[in-house]
């Protein structure tokens, strides 16, 4: 069995604002084992981010509330105090972010950048030698002329590169544990998967485990072992990849699966899209959090139903009334659209 | 490089040119301007207003008079209408003065404006951020003339005793009283710009903590200093240099009028001062022109010190 990285158990982060308390990650439990790659996917809001930056302790500050456990390698990162968790950052755990128009600093270049990682975790090292580490990363995540782009502002890059150069920044110190934050969401089409495909080839040369967070199903289909859908600050739906998406079990999933345009299949007069919008974090609704939109929404649903294996595959989860043969007769028609009026 | 400069001097020669033109035209319309009338003085005859026109010029077409007096500017023969004396030598006279209390008050005002606002914004919202935010209004509110007088009168000679009453020691002449006599001034001329860099270099601050490469580089495991130091007060700072390159250029320039008076320091702003309720326009047009020219270069060394601190604007 593969080591077990991330172990995160009941995490709940709140923060207190003065509208009211948000809840942006409202009870959330998964784990991540070496060499896997989990995908997490949701909306804007759904507690995505907030989760990957508590895990590196970047939502910490005095309106933060934290409850429940993340564990790395079994210590509880939640407990750390700042200076521990510095030396993991960027080290052991590292990350992508979503913009790398602005996720670089314009003043120092891009070598500068990553030396920078480098130095910060290795204080014996030269800085000649970390220089010429960030010009192998950067050859390594496939930018041509390392030996001068090194020297290069970011400015200079184009959007697909310098999100490689921060891939080369993230892998630096070759950390186990690598969160993308959706890496692809600011990029051409055509770079999204040339992205994608670098994280799946760089964590089996790194050998990292990666959390990819996306709102996007289509970006984690090729590289996610599992899948783990949020909505509201919770996992509505968790299982391994094919399910998800063959046979998946939540009404939201059968949504965000009914949003990917589709070249195989007839075109419909628009693309599909969930009516409504998010609940508000601090006024959530009662019962299943998805209920106020879900076209399929009946009394039960007035009562929160648990995150359980509901299906025969097992580890396969999802918080969802229905049973499984009304779910098989809903699931394709909404899917294609023909009951989005409803 | 080269084609900057040569640019930037061409800019600055017309900068100049319509500044003294306008300098020049304020005071041909302003009234009692009459330099004649003024030199004659109060019981003068018609006469004798007539000769001095003649023998100064005043009776020649205007472009002529102006002319005249731009060539005597870059010659260096300026005289002053009222005290006859070369305005030159003068302002010469007033400089050491006005260079020592600019560069002095200028390092306390950066050195403080920047460890103010630094403080107040790393602890925003708390009680030092607040006392910061309370004090800089206070000082941004304070009228120099009346801060400084009081400093004069409380901490000089007349109460407490602490430092002496105004006037400038040369540096060569003693460096030790030079130094004693300006640090009421430095400080008094300093606690406007502190309170105002302060404040705006907390806002700056607090508008780039919040910048994604703030936490990409705090995602690398950056000490929150190191953070703080490189990728928040590096590009903070840059908007710093211009309000202090143009506010450093002023003061050199003779604009801290009132400092200077209050102290009296006979510096280069004094002697504007005087000649102004003098009307007298030689000394004016010097002073104005001097000032116009630390502006406009200080600007263009902004524009150079620029493209060192922000690579994007760097022609490549």
């Amino acid at each position: 069995m593969a080591e077990r990285l991330l172990e995160v158990r009941g995490l709940k982060v709140h923060f207190a604002t003065e509208d009211g308390l948000v809840r942006a990650v409202d009870g959330v439990d998964f784990e991540l084992d070496r060499g896997e790659v989990l995908g997490i996917v949701g909306e804007s809001g759904s507690g995505k981010s907030v989760t990957a930056l508590t895990i590196l302790g970047l939502t910490r500050g005095v309106n933060a509330r934290f409850e429940g456990e993340v564990l790395y390698k079994g210590r509880d990162l939640l407990k750390l105090r700042e200076e521990e968790l510095q030396s993991i950052r960027g080290n052991e755990i590292a990350m992508i972010f979503q913009d790398p128009m602005t996720s670089l600093n314009p003043v120092y270049t891009v070598g500068d950048q990553i030396v920078e990682g480098i130095l910060a975790h290795n204080d014996s090292m030269a800085k000649r030698q970390a220089k010429a580490r960030a010009a192998e990363l950067l050859r390594g995540v496939g930018i041509p002329n390392p030996e001068r782009r090194v020297d290069d502002y970011p400015h200079q890059f184009s959007g697909g590169m310098r999100q490689r150069a921060m891939i080369a920044m993230a892998l630096a110190n070759n950390p186990d544990v690598l969160i993308a934050d959706e890496p692809t969401t600011a990029l051409d089409v055509t770079i999204q998967a040339q992205i994608i495909e670098l994280i799946d080839r760089l964590k089996d040369e790194f050998n990292s485990s990666v959390i990819l967070i996306t709102h996007d199903l289509g970006v984690v289909a090729e590289i996610a072992d599992e899948i783990q859908v949020m909505y509201a600050g919770r996992v509505v739906e968790r299982g391994a990849t094919r399910p998800i998406f063959y046979d998946p079990q939540m009404p939201y999933t059968w949504g965000l699966l009914g949003s990917i345009p589709r070249l195989d299949k007839p075109k419909t007069e628009r693309l599909h899209s969930i009516k409504g919008a998010p609940p508000s974090l601090i006024n959530l609704p009662r019962g299943c959090m998805f209920r106020p939109r879900c076209p399929h929404a009946f009394d039960k649903c007035f009562e929160e139903p648990a995150l359980e294996n509901r299906v025969e595959e097992p580890g396969h989860l999802d918080r969802c009334w229905l049973s499984v043969e009304d779910k098989r007769d809903l699931r394709e028609a909404t899917i294609h659209g023909e009951l989005s009026a409803a | 490089m080269a084609a900057f400069i040569v640019r930037r001097a061409i800019g600055a020669v017309i900068v100049l040119f319509f500044v003294s033109v306008i300098t020049f035209l304020i005071f041909i319309v302003v009234p009692g301007g009459d330099p004649a009338e003024r030199m004659a003085g109060k019981n003068a005859t018609d006469e004798n207003i007539a000769n001095i026109r003649k023998t100064w010029g005043f009776d020649q077409p205007v472009y002529m008079q102006y002319a005249k007096m731009m060539q005597k500017v870059f010659t260096g023969d300026l005289i002053s209408y009222s005290t006859q004396q070369n305005v030159t030598q003068e302002i010469k006279r007033g400089l050491p003065a006005t260079f020592s209390l600019a560069i002095g008050a200028a390092i306390i005002w950066l050195s403080f404006g920047v460890l103010v606002g630094v403080i107040s914004a790393v602890t925003a919202g708390r009680w030092s951020d607040r006392t910061i935010t309370i004090l800089a209004l206070v000082g941004i509110s304070m009228p120099v003339f009346w801060l400084g007088i009081l400093a004069r009168y409380y901490l000089g000679p007349e109460k407490l005793g602490l430092f002496p009453d105004g006037q400038y020691v040369p540096l060569t002449q003693n460096p030790i009283e030079w130094f004693y006599h300006l640090i009421l001034p430095w400080f008094v001329l300093a606690v406007l710009f502190i309170g105002f860099y302060g404040r705006v270099l907390r806002s700056n601050i607090l508008d780039s903590i919040n910048e994604d490469y703030v936490r990409t580089a705090r995602a690398k495991g950056l000490s929150p200093r190191a953070v703080l130091r490189r990728h928040v007060l590096r590009n903070s700072l840059i908007p710093i240099v211009t309000l202090f390159a143009l506010d450093f250029a002023g003061v050199l320039g003779g604009g801290a009028i009132l400092t200077e008076t209050v102290f009296d320091l006979n510096g280069v702003g004094q002697f504007a001062a005087r000649s102004v309720r003098n009307l007298d326009l030689p000394p004016i047009m010097a002073v104005t022109l001097l000032g116009a020219f630390f502006i406009v270069t200080f600007n263009a060394l902004v524009d150079f010190f620029y493209a060192y601190l922000d690579p994007r604007i760097r022609p490549s």
